[in-house]
């Protein structure tokens, strides 16, 4: 697959992020909080697939273990609304623990009880986790298909773990937030789920904001040179090893953050969000939407899943058929994805094939100029 | 080791499980130099320059540069110690733009901290207005590296080079694929950076070796067979034999 540095026009991206912004103002209008609610999530993961299209779109790392770092924040999220929540129960401790006979509370669920620590945690932790991850595979060279291969192992590692610990986070079940309280209200009810809507919609912006300062200027053609030729980049005096671990840590910090938005709005985290085909969907997402667009990747995440939502209640099991054709579709007819295919002339192109629209006869750049030159 | 020399190459062999690509290859470069290295395929040219600049750890032998060793260090600290790269083929980043690329090799210091947080200096703007002018692509210099022509490839990856300042530059077959004029204008090039700079070219065009009018190392089966002006070499008989061929085969 070649890839292509998609830059967007200005009068495209302005277009759509009207359409956003207008549609997550009127959403709490017009949608049922159900409907809200879904769409809370699929916000959430448009932060998770901005850190793909970053790691894979311009540096090249095809990573299958966000899930992973998803998981982490998720779970910080989950074990602050959990420990702050126990003063009924008994030892002042998370209900679930009376279950597995656990009277004292693990240790590393202390911290949790201070919010601010626990806001921090979202990030930091799986932006940790990431860069040591990271840092000693790539300082190994570890590239290509191995470097995907290792992730996704280090995903089963992490979902085997999670699954079997009940006394330490339980397991398989995982930690329920709904019935959590935040700001003395449940964090399951409507008025909550307004909020984190709302909360979720700034930080995706927020993300992309950041997103695209971490690409612009000299910094992101670093990272497009890691991908198109690493070894020139070695050659030129700069060590890639740093910069691939920044942007792994960097995306695995945005996946944290997404998990925990995620948790707060599904109501539950559990190693489910550790399983291998939901960080393969991840990278699905950034493919249909299109590599190396950011847009692409929000635009990816949000429509697929409200997609699958929406053909999941009308035709059950349908599904997964569905999304392995759009993405044998976008592989073999898309190759840039969705917003790439726009952005590269694609719709012109469709047009010329039918007989809709006249053919260019040289460079897009001289026949502009041509034209011009025949009006004067 | 005294200062004259810039780089010592000493004894330097590199096994490729058995197959001796270097053996025992001696060569030593003065300060500002330009030096010809030439040689049949599979001579040992490039793995010569991978040695140098840390792609292939030699077998036996030490590499010093400016009174370093440079034997196990990594490509990019021996790339800021100051020894610059020019690939075979055109090694450019396609997808960013003429500018960009420049961008990239004239950026110090090269950390993630100064790229991310910093605009690029006023200086090095100006350093990378001069190269686009001397290689001729100031009329390119928003468009992607991609859209270039062969020759002007070959010419952005000369001034990406020269814009890391190196003080030995490797040029490995900077004319392949270059119309006459354009390998002429790329001898001169090449000459006018020799003296401030120590340049090192590796090629099969003997026009323009003879062009580049400097010392000539002959490289054979992984070994320095001859060394000496252009004249010299044509005269030896063990590089007509390996090498130039008689004339009246």
């Amino acid at each position: 697959m070649e890839f292509k540095n998609l830059k967007l026009s200005k009068k495209t991206t302005f277009i759509v992020w009207v359409v956003i912004i207008a549609f997550v103002i009127a959403a709490p209008e017009i949608l049922p909080v159900f409907r809200l609610n879904l769409l809370g999530r699929y916000l959430s993961l448009a932060i998770v697939a901005l850190g793909v299209d970053l790691i894979w779109g311009f540096t090249g790392l095809l990573s299958l273990g966000q899930g992973i770092f998803f998981a982490l924040g998720g779970y910080c999220a989950a074990m602050y609304l959990q420990i702050t929540s126990s003063s009924e129960f008994p030892n002042n401790i998370p209900e679930f623990f009376g279950l597995y006979g656990v009277d004292n509370l693990p240790f590393f669920w202390e911290p949790f009880r201070s919010p601010i620590f626990s806001l921090f945690a979202i990030w930091v932790i799986p932006a940790l986790v990431a860069g040591m991850l990271g840092f000693l595979v790539f300082r190994n060279r570890i590239k290509g298909v191995y470097f995907s291969i290792l992730t996704q192992a280090s995903l089963l590692v992490f979902f085997n773990f999670f699954n079997g610990q009940q006394k330490l986070i339980n397991g398989t079940n995982g930690l329920k937030t709904d019935v959590t309280q935040l700001f003395g209200q449940m964090v399951g009810s409507e008025s909550m789920q307004r909020l984190f809507f709302w909360v979720t919609s700034i930080l995706v912006i927020a993300a992309w904001f950041f997103a695209k300062w971490v690409v612009k200027g000299r910094f992101g053609n670093i990272l497009i040179g890691i991908r198109d030729d690493e070894p020139r980049v070695r050659f030129t005096g700069y060590n890639p090893v740093i910069f691939k671990t920044i942007i792994f840590s960097i995306a695995g910090g945005l996946a944290g953050i997404s998990g925990a938005l995620y948790t707060v709005q599904s109501g539950i985290v559990s190693p489910q969000f550790m399983t291998v085909p939901f960080s393969i969907e991840m990278v699905i997402w950034v493919a249909v939407g299109g590599r190396g667009t950011l847009l692409g990747a929000i635009l990816g995440a949000v429509f697929i899943n409200y997609a699958k939502s929406l053909v999941s209640e009308a035709l059950p099991a349908s599904w997964m058929f569905i999304q392995g054709g759009l993405f044998i579709l976008v592989v073999t007819a898309l190759p840039e994805g969705v917003l790439g295919w726009i952005q590269g002339d694609g719709p012109r192109n469709l047009l010329q094939r039918f007989g809709l629209k006249r053919k260019i006869e040289t460079y897009p750049s001289l026949e502009v100029n041509n034209k011009e030159g025949n009006n004067e | 080791m005294n200062n004259k020399y810039l780089l010592n190459l000493i004894d330097i062999t590199v096994s490729f499980e058995g197959f001796l690509a270097l053996n025992k290859l001696n060569l030593n470069l003065k300060k500002g130099e330009l030096r010809a290295v030439i040689g049949p395929n599979g001579a040992g040219k490039t793995t010569f320059l991978d040695v140098i600049t840390g792609k292939v750890k030699p077998t036996k032998g030490e590499v010093i540069f400016k009174g370093k060793s440079l034997v196990g260090r990594k490509e990019y600290k021996i790339a800021r110690l100051g020894v610059g790269r020019k690939f075979q083929s055109p090694r450019i980043f396609e997808n960013l733009t003429v500018k960009e690329n420049l961008e990239i090799s004239v950026t110090t210091p090269k950390s993630p901290l100064n790229l991310i947080d910093k605009s690029i200096k006023d200086e090095q703007l100006n350093e990378i207005e001069r190269l686009m002018k001397i290689v001729n692509l100031a009329q390119k210099v928003d468009s992607k590296a991609g859209s270039l022509s062969h020759g002007q490839k070959q010419w952005l990856e000369i001034a990406m080079l020269v814009g890391q300042k190196p003080d030995l530059m490797l040029v490995d077959e900077p004319v392949a694929g270059l119309t006459d004029e354009e390998t002429d204008l790329t001898a001169d090039l090449l000459k006018s950076l020799s003296g401030e700079n120590t340049v090192v070219v590796i090629d099969h065009d003997m026009e323009f070796i003879r062009r580049l009018d400097s010392n000539v190392s002959v490289l054979n089966q992984g070994t320095v067979l001859c060394e000496g002006t252009m004249e010299t070499i044509q005269k030896d008989k063990k590089v007509i034999d390996v090498y130039l061929g008689r004339p009246e085969d």
